[in-house]
C-alpha cells in the first residue's frame, strides 16, 4: 500500500462515484419496475423527482471520471521513480496485475458515463419519458463496472510496494514482447497508417454524408467506433513514434509528459470525446421514430456528429502535422 | 379555453389518512374571462387551482388546454390543445412559465431583495436576455404606479404595494391566464375594490383571469362573468352563475 | 446558436441571483467557508511542505555520489579500511573510489547535531572551517569568529571560520560543518587509513547494479548503496509521512463532509420558503440545482482559492511553523528555514480532488431535496 496523496485522491474519487453510482442504480432498478406514467399516483411523481437526482450524479461522475483518468495517468508516471525499471506510466502500471485492467475500465466508464448523458439528454426532451427503459437498462449496466473499477484501483494500489523491479515502455512496447503492447507495437507502420487514415476518412464522408443529407448515419456511427479503436491503436504503433523521434519507443504514456508539451492530454481528449459523441449518434438511431422524439432526435445527431467530426479534425491535424514536420521519416 | 375532465386529488393515498381534496369534477374555463371559484374552507380550491396551474398533477383525470399551443415549445400528436396531466415536470413547468402569472394569498415576495427583482423574478431562468426583461418589468411598475419602490427592499413596503408588486410579478412572462389564490385575503375593502379593477383591465387585455376567493367584493364584483361554487372538493353546480 | 446563448443567459441569471442569495445570508455562509477554508488551508498546507521537502532532498542528491558502499559489522555501520578501496577501483567501469570521512557532533550548548565532514579540498586550511548557514545563525557566527568544538579527550578545538555556505535551500547544508581530514582525526580520534564510506564513481550509470553487485560478493561485509535507492527510499518516506498525516487530516476532512452534509440538509425555514416561492413562480427543478450548484461552485472557488493562497504564505513565507516540528523532525537548528516555493497544476489538482469533490458530492443529495420542494407549497404559506 502507498499513501501517495495522489492516490488517497484517486481512491476517494472511487469510492465515492461507486458509491455514486450505487445509489443511482438502487433508483435505476425502482424506476424500471416501478414506472407508469400514466399514473399520477405520490409514488409515480417521487420517482419522476429521482431522475433529477439521477442524472445530476449521472453527470457529476462523468466529469469525475474524466478528471480521475488523466489524474490516474499522471500519478501513475509520477511515482515511476518508486520502481526500478520504471520510467514512466507505463512501468508503473504494470507493478502488479491489476494497474492496466484499472485503467481500461476506468476508460471504458467514461464513454459509458458520456453515452448514458446523452441517451438521458435525448430523453428529457421527450414529453412522455420515452427512453425510460434503456436509460435506466445501460445505467444498471454502468453501475457495476464503477464498483469493479473502484475494487480494482483498491487492489493496484495496495499492491504497490516500492521497489518492485518493473519493466516499462521499452520493454513492453517492444516489438520483441509477447504482451498486447508489444503485439499492437509490432504491427506494421504503414498498412495502419493506411488504416488509421481511411478510417479517419471514412467517418468524415459519412460523418458530413449524414450532416448534410440526414442519412447513413448507423455507417458513420460505427466508422467512428471502429475509428476509435485504430486510432487508440494507432498511437502505440507509430503515432507516438514521430512525437519522440524514435523508431521503437511506442509508449502511449510518454505523449503526456512535458517534454512533448502534455500534447498526449489533447489527442486523448480529442480521441475520447469524439468517440463519445459518435457513439452516442448511433445509439439514438432506433429511437428516432418515436413520436415524442422524432423532432429531436436528428437535431441531436447531427451536433453530436459535427462534435466528432471537429474532434476527430483536430486529431488528425496534430498527427499529420507531426508525420510531416517529425525529424523521423518511417519507412 | 382550459377544460378539465373528471378531475381527482387524492393525498396520501394508500394509507389510513387518505384524504380527497378534489373529487371527480369536470367543468369549462372559458378565455378572457373572470372565473371565480368560491366556497368554504377545505373545499379544494386552491388544490384545483395548482392543478389547473400546472403546479401539481391529479391523481386521475385529464385538463386539456386550448389556444396555448404556440406557447409551447413542442408538439404532441394532432395538437391544437395541449393535455397537461401526463406532461413530464419539465414541460408542465414551460407551459407554466409562459402561460401562467400567479398571485399569492401571502404575496410571497423573497425577502431581501428588490422589489423590482423580486418582478424580474420568474423571467430569469428563461434564458431572456436580463436587458429585455428589465425594461419589461420598469414598465410594468409603471403601469402600476410603483416605479418609485423599485430599489425598495420589499420588507419595507405596505400591503397594497406588496399586493402591486405581486401582480407586475405575476405579469412579467406575459401570460395568457393569471391565477389568484385569496389575493384579497390580507386586504382592507379598497384596496381589494383595487385588485378586482386591475383584475378587470386584465380581462380587457385578453388574458383570463382565475380566482379563488370568499371575499364577497371578489365573488359579488359586477366584472366576474362566472361563479364556481364548490363543497368538499366537488363543483356545486346548482349553486354556480354564469 | 440561438439555444446557446439562450443557455448562457439562464446561467448568468441565475449566477447573479446565486450570489445576490449568498450574500443575504453571510452568516450561514461565513460559517461553511471559514470551515472549508480552514480543510484546505491544512491540506494544501502539507501538500505543499512535503512536495517541498522532496525536491529538496533531490537537489541534495543530485550532487551525492551514484554509489556509496559502507562496512557492516554484526549489523551495524562499521569503518571501511582503505584496502576496501583500492579493491573497488579494480573492478571495471569503476572510474573512482574516494574515501570519506563524516560524523555527527553534538552540541551541548543548544542541544543541536551538527554533521561534521572531512573536506577533500587539498588547499583547505588547518583549525578553519567552512559552516552551514544554521549553524552561523544558531549560535552567532560571521565569518573570522571562533567556533569552539570540545574534540573526544575533553579538549577544546578552535576553529576559525572561513566561510558560510549561502544560506540557500539547503537543508542538510545548514548544519554541516567542513574541516580538514587532520581535524577530523584530532576531533574524533578516527583511526587513520580508514574511512566512514566510499564514494564510488562509475563510468556508465547503467552499470551501477551490476558494479553493486560485484562489490557485493568480492567483499561480502560491505554494504553499496546506490543513489536511486536513496532517492526512492526518501521519497517513500515523505509520501509516508505525508500519506499518515494526509490520512489524520482525512479525519477531519470526513467531519468537514458530515458538516457540509448538515447544513446543506439543514434548510432553514427561510430558505425553503424561498426555494419553494421560486418554484411556484415557474423555476423548474433542475433552475434550483442550477442555482444550488452555483452556490456550491462559488463557496468551493473562494474557499479552494484563498486556503491555497494562505498555504502557500504559511509554507513559503513563514516555514511552516504548524507541520515543520512533525514532519521535519530534524535538528533544532531550522527555525528559520526556507523553502524553495514548488506548486504545480499536478499539486492543486489533487488538492481539489480531496476537497473540492467530497464537498460537492456531500451536497447533491441535500440540494436535490431542497430543489424538489413542491412548487404548490407556496400556495399554502
Ligand atoms: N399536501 C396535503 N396533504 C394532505 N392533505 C392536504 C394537502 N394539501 C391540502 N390538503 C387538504 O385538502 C383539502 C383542500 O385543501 P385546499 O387548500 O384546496 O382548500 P381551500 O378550498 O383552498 O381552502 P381555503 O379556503 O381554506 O384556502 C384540505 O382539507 C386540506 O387539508
Ligand atoms: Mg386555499
Amino acid at each position: 500500500m502507498i499513501l501517495h496523496p495522489a492516490a488517497l485522491a484517486l481512491l476517494l474519487i472511487a469510492l465515492l462515484v461507486s458509491g455514486l453510482g450505487i445509489y443511482a442504480g438502487y433508483y435505476g432498478v425502482r424506476i424500471l419496475a416501478r414506472w407508469d406514467p400514466v399514473s399520477g399516483s405520490e409514488e409515480q411523481l417521487e420517482l419522476e423527482r429521482r431522475t433529477y437526482l439521477i442524472s445530476t450524479i449521472m453527470s457529476y461522475i462523468l466529469s469525475f471520471e474524466l478528471m480521475s483518468l488523466f489524474l490516474f495517468v499522471y500519478t501513475a508516471d509520477d511515482l515511476h521513480t518508486l520502481f526500478t525499471g520504471a520510467m514512466c506510466a507505463a512501468g508503473t502500471l504494470a507493478v502488479n496485475p491489476f494497474g492496466y485492467p484499472a485503467l481500461l475500465i476506468k476508460i471504458v466508464n467514461f464513454l459509458l458515463a458520456g453515452v448514458w448523458l446523452i441517451v438521458n439528454y435525448a430523453d428529457n426532451k421527450g414529453y412522455d419519458y420515452p427512453l425510460i427503459k434503456i436509460k435506466y437498462e445501460l445505467l444498471n449496466l454502468l453501475v457495476p463496472l464503477l464498483a469493479l473499477e473502484c475494487c480494482l484501483l483498491f487492489a493496484y494500489f495496495a499492491g504497490i510496494k516500492p521497489n518492485i523491479i518493473t519493466s516499462c515502455c521499452g520493454s513492453l512496447f517492444s516489438r520483441e514482447s509477447v504482451s498486447l503492447g508489444g503485439n499492437l507495437s509490432s504491427l506494421p507502420h504503414l498498412p495502419m497508417q493506411m488504416a488509421f487514415f481511411s478510417g479517419m476518412i471514412i467517418t468524415a464522408l459519412s460523418g458530413l454524408y449524414y450532416y448534410l443529407r440526414g442519412r447513413a448515419c448507423y455507417l458513420f456511427s460505427i466508422s467512428a467506433t471502429v475509428t476509435f479503436l485504430i486510432s487508440t491503436t494507432s498511437i502505440i504503433s507509430f503515432i507516438c513514434l514521430y512525437f519522440y523521434e524514435l523508431p521503437t519507443h511506442h509508449c502511449p504514456f510518454c505523449l503526456l509528459q512535458k517534454e512533448y508539451y502534455y500534447v498526449g492530454y489533447l489527442l486523448y481528449a480529442t480521441l475520447f470525446s469524439g468517440a463519445v459523441a459518435g457513439i452516442g449518434a448511433g445509439l439514438l438511431m432506433p429511437f428516432r421514430k418515436i413520436g415524442s422524439l422524432l423532432h429531436i432526435i436528428p437535431g441531436i445527431q447531427r451536433s453530436l456528429t459535427l462534435i466528432t467530426l471537429v474532434c476527430y479534425l483536430i486529431f488528425s491535424l496534430i498527427t499529420v502535422w507531426k508525420i510531416v514536420f517529425s525529424a523521423l521519416k518511417l519507412g | 379555453m382550459i377544460e378539465l375532465s373528471r378531475i381527482t386529488k387524492s393525498f396520501n393515498s394508500g394509507k389510513p389518512n387518505q384524504f380527497t381534496a378534489v373529487d371527480n369534477v369536470s367543468l369549462v374555463i372559458n378565455p378572457a374571462q373572470i372565473t371565480v371559484f368560491k366556497g368554504p374552507s377545505g373545499s379544494g380550491k386552491t388544490s384545483l387551482l395548482t392543478m389547473i396551474g400546472c403546479m401539481a398533477r391529479p391523481t386521475s383525470g385529464r385538463i386539456f388546454l386550448r389556444g396555448v399551443a404556440a406557447a409551447v415549445p413542442f408538439q404532441q400528436e394532432g395538437a391544437e390543445s395541449v393535455e397537461i396531466t401526463s406532461l413530464p415536470e419539465r414541460f408542465l413547468n414551460e407551459i407554466r412559465r409562459s402561460t401562467f402569472g400567479f398571485i399569492f394569498q401571502q404575496f410571497n415576495l423573497v425577502k431581501g431583495i428588490s422589489s423590482l427583482e423580486n418582478v424580474m423574478l420568474p423571467a430569469y431562468p428563461t434564458g431572456e436576455g436580463r436587458a429585455l426583461f428589465r425594461a419589461r418589468a420598469l414598465n410594468l411598475m409603471e403601469q402600476f404606479s410603483i416605479s418609485r419602490l423599485a430599489g425598495q427592499q420589499v420588507e419595507l413596503l405596505s400591503g397594497g404595494e406588496l399586493q402591486r408588486v405581486a401582480i407586475a410579478r405575476a405579469l412579467i412572462n406575459n401570460p395568457a391566464i393569471i391565477v389568484a389564490d385569496e389575493p384579497t385575503a390580507h386586504l382592507d375593502s379598497k384596496l381589494s375594490q383595487e385588485f378586482m379593477e386591475i383584475a378587470g383591465r386584465l380581462k380587457g387585455e385578453g388574458k383570463s383571469v382565475l380566482i379563488a376567493s370568499h371575499d364577497p367584493i371578489v365573488f359579488d364584483s359586477p366584472l366576474v362573468d362566472s361563479l364556481i361554487e364548490m363543497r368538499d372538493g366537488a363543483v356545486d353546480a346548482s349553486r354556480g352563475r354564469r | 446558436m440561438k439555444n446557446v446563448q439562450k443557455a448562457i443567459e439562464r446561467h448568468l441569471n441565475i449566477l447573479e441571483f446565486t450570489l445576490a442569495s449568498l450574500l443575504r445570508r453571510k452568516a450561514k455562509n461565513l460559517s461553511l467557508l471559514a470551515m472549508y477554508l480552514l480543510v484546505v488551508f491544512m491540506l494544501a498546507s502539507l501538500q505543499f511542505f512535503v512536495t517541498a521537502l522532496k525536491r529538496e532532498a533531490a537537489i541534495i542528491l543530485d550532487d551525492a555520489p551514484d554509489m556509496v558502499v559502507q562496512r557492516l559489522m554484526a549489523g551495524r555501520q562499521d569503518l571501511v579500511p582503505g584496502s576496501y578501496a583500492s579493491e573497488i577501483a579494480l573492478i571495471k567501469g569503476v572510474t573512482a573510489v574516494r574515501p570519506r570521512l563524516w560524523g555527527y557532533y553534538y552540541d551541548a550548548l543548544n542541544g543541536a547535531n551538527y554533521t561534521i565532514m572531512a573536506s577533500d579540498d587539498p588547499t583547505a586550511v588547518a583549525e578553519r572551517a567552512s559552516i552551514g548557514s544554521g549553524i552561523a545563525r544558531s549560535r552567532n557566527l560571521a565569518v573570522g569568529d571562533l567556533l569552539p568544538l570540545i574534540s573526544y579527550d575533553k579538549n577544546p578545538i578552535m576553529l576559525e571560520i572561513g566561510t558560510i555556505f549561502p544560506s540557500g535551500s539547503d537543508l542538510i547544508a545548514a548544519d554541516l560543518i567542513m574541516i580538514t581530514p587532520e581535524d577530523f582525526h584530532k576531533l574524533f580520534n578516527f583511526p587513520s587509513g580508514q574511512a566512514t564510506d566510499l564514494a564510488v564513481t562509475v563510468h556508465n550509470p547503467k552499470e551501477l547494479p551490476t558494479v553493486a553487485a560485484k562489490v557485493a560478493s568480492q567483499l561480502p561485509d560491505s554494504r553499496p548503496i546506490l543513489k536511486s535507492e536513496i532517492m526512492r527510499t526518501y521519497q517513500s518516506i515523505f509520501d509516508w509521512r505525508g500519506g499518515m498525516t494526509l490520512v489524520i487530516l482525512t479525519t477531519s476532512l470526513l467531519s468537514f463532509i458530515i458538516f457540509a452534509w448538515d447544513k446543506a440538509t439543514g434548510l432553514s425555514a427561510e430558505e425553503r420558503k424561498e426555494i419553494g416561492i421560486l418554484k411556484s413562480i415557474g423555476w423548474e427543478t433542475s433552475d434550483v440545482l442550477l442555482l444550488k450548484l452555483w452556490e456550491g461552485t462559488v463557496i468551493s472557488l473562494t474557499a479552494f482559492l484563498l486556503g491555497v493562497v494562505l498555504a502557500y504564505w504559511h509554507v513559503f513565507f513563514l516555514s511552516a511553523p504548524l507541520f515543520a516540528q512533525a514532519l521535519k523532525g530534524w535538528s533544532v537548528i531550522y527555525p528559520r528555514f526556507q523553502l524553495i516555493p514548488v506548486v504545480d497544476a499536478y499539486q492543486l489538482t489533487i488538492l481539489f480532488f480531496l476537497t473540492v469533490v467530497p464537498y460537492t458530492t456531500a451536497t447533491v443529495i441535500p440540494c436535490w431535496r431542497a430543489a424538489t420542494i413542491d412548487p404548490d407549497a407556496a400556495m399554502r404559506y
